[in-house]
C-alpha cells in the first residue's frame, strides 16, 4: 500500500515538474509546481517527516507560490504565450541524462545495500517520544540553535532587500 | 523506498535543470530552480531515514532560504520588467560579454 501510494505521489511529482518545464503560461507552470510540490508532501509523509510535509504544503505551496502568482500578475504579461523552449536534440539529450542519472543512482544504491541506516528506527523513536514537532523542534532548538538564529537575520536582510529592490524610488 | 525517492529526486533535479537551460522566461527559469531544490530537500529527507534526523533540519533551513531567495529573485525581476518591458532573459544583455 505504501509503496504503491510512494508510485502514485512520484508520477504525480514528475507529470508536474514536466508540466512545469513545458507549460506556456507562467501561471499554468505555476500551476503545475504546486501540484509538483503537493506530492512531494505526500511522499514526506511517507518518508516520516510529517511536519515537513505540513511546512511544504503551507510555506512552499501556500506562501512563496502564491508570491509567485502576485508578481505575475503584477507584471501583467498579457498573452504573449509564444514557445521559448531552444532546441530539440537538446531535449532528447537531456532526458536521456534523466534516465543514466537515475539508473545509476539506483543501480549504486541497490549494489552497496546503503539503503538502511540507523535513521528510521531513531526516528520513529524520536516521534514515539516527543510527537512529530518534538522530534524537529529538539534539535533545532539546541544543536542548531546558531543556524536557526543566522536565518531569522537573513529573513530580516531579505525583506528590506526585496523592499529596496521593488519600490520605485529609494 | 528510499532508493526510489533517491531516484525520484534525481529525475526532477534534472528537469528542473533541464528547465533553467531551456525556457526563457525568467520567471519559469525561476520557479525550475524551486524544483531543484526540492529535489534536494527530498533527497535529503530520504538520507534522514538512513542518518537520522538531522536531514530534516537541513530541509527546513533550506526552505527558509528558498523563501528568502524568492522575496529578493522576484524583486529583482520586477526592478528589471520595469527597465525592460519584459521578462524574457534574451532581451537582459547589458552584463554579457
Amino acid at each position: 500500500m505504501t509503496a504503491l501510494l510512494f508510485y502514485v505521489f512520484a508520477g504525480l511529482a514528475i507529470g508536474g515538474a514536466i508540466g512545469v518545464v513545458m507549460a506556456r503560461s507562467p501561471v499554468g507552470s505555476l500551476l503545475f509546481m504546486v501540484t509538483t510540490l503537493a506530492a512531494m508532501a505526500g511522499t514526506f509523509v511517507l518518508l516520516e517527516a510529517h511536519f515537513l510535509a505540513a511546512i511544504q504544503i503551507i510555506v512552499y505551496a501556500g506562501a512563496i507560490m502564491v508570491l509567485f502568482l502576485f508578481v505575475i500578475m503584477l507584471l501583467n504579461l498579457g498573452h504573449d504565450y509564444r514557445r521559448d523552449l531552444k532546441g530539440g536534440a537538446f531535449a532528447i539529450l537531456s532526458f536521456g541524462v534523466i534516465g543514466l542519472i537515475a539508473g545509476l543512482v539506483a543501480q549504486q544504491l541497490g549494489a552497496s545495500g546503503a539503503v538502511s541506516g540507523p535513521g528510521a528506527a531513531a526516528i520513529d523513536a524520536a516521534i514515539a517520544e516527543r510527537g512529530a514537532l518534538g522530534a524537529i523542534a529538539d534539535p533545532l532548538y539546541t544543536t542548531y540553535v546558531v543556524p536557526f538564529e543566522i536565518t531569522g537575520i537573513l529573513l530580516l536582510v531579505a525583506i528590506v532587500g526585496a523592499l529596496v529592490l521593488a519600490k520605485r524610488e529609494v | 523506498m528510499i532508493t526510489e525517492a533517491l531516484v525520484l529526486s534525481a529525475v526532477l533535479f534534472v528537469v528542473g535543470t533541464f528547465g533553467v537551460l531551456v525556457r526563457r522566461n525568467s520567471i519559469i527559469m525561476f520557479l525550475c530552480i524551486e524544483l531543484q531544490l526540492n529535489a534536494v530537500n527530498l533527497s535529503l529527507v530520504a538520507f534522514s531515514r538512513m542518518w537520522g534526523i538531522d536531514g530534516q533540519i537541513f530541509v527546513f533551513f533550506v526552505m527558509t532560504v528558498a523563501a528568502a531567495e524568492a522575496a529578493v529573485g522576484l524583486a529583482i525581476i520586477i526592478s528589471i520588467f520595469r527597465h525592460y518591458e519584459t521578462v524574457n532573459v534574451d532581451s537582459f544583455n547589458l552584463l554579457k560579454w
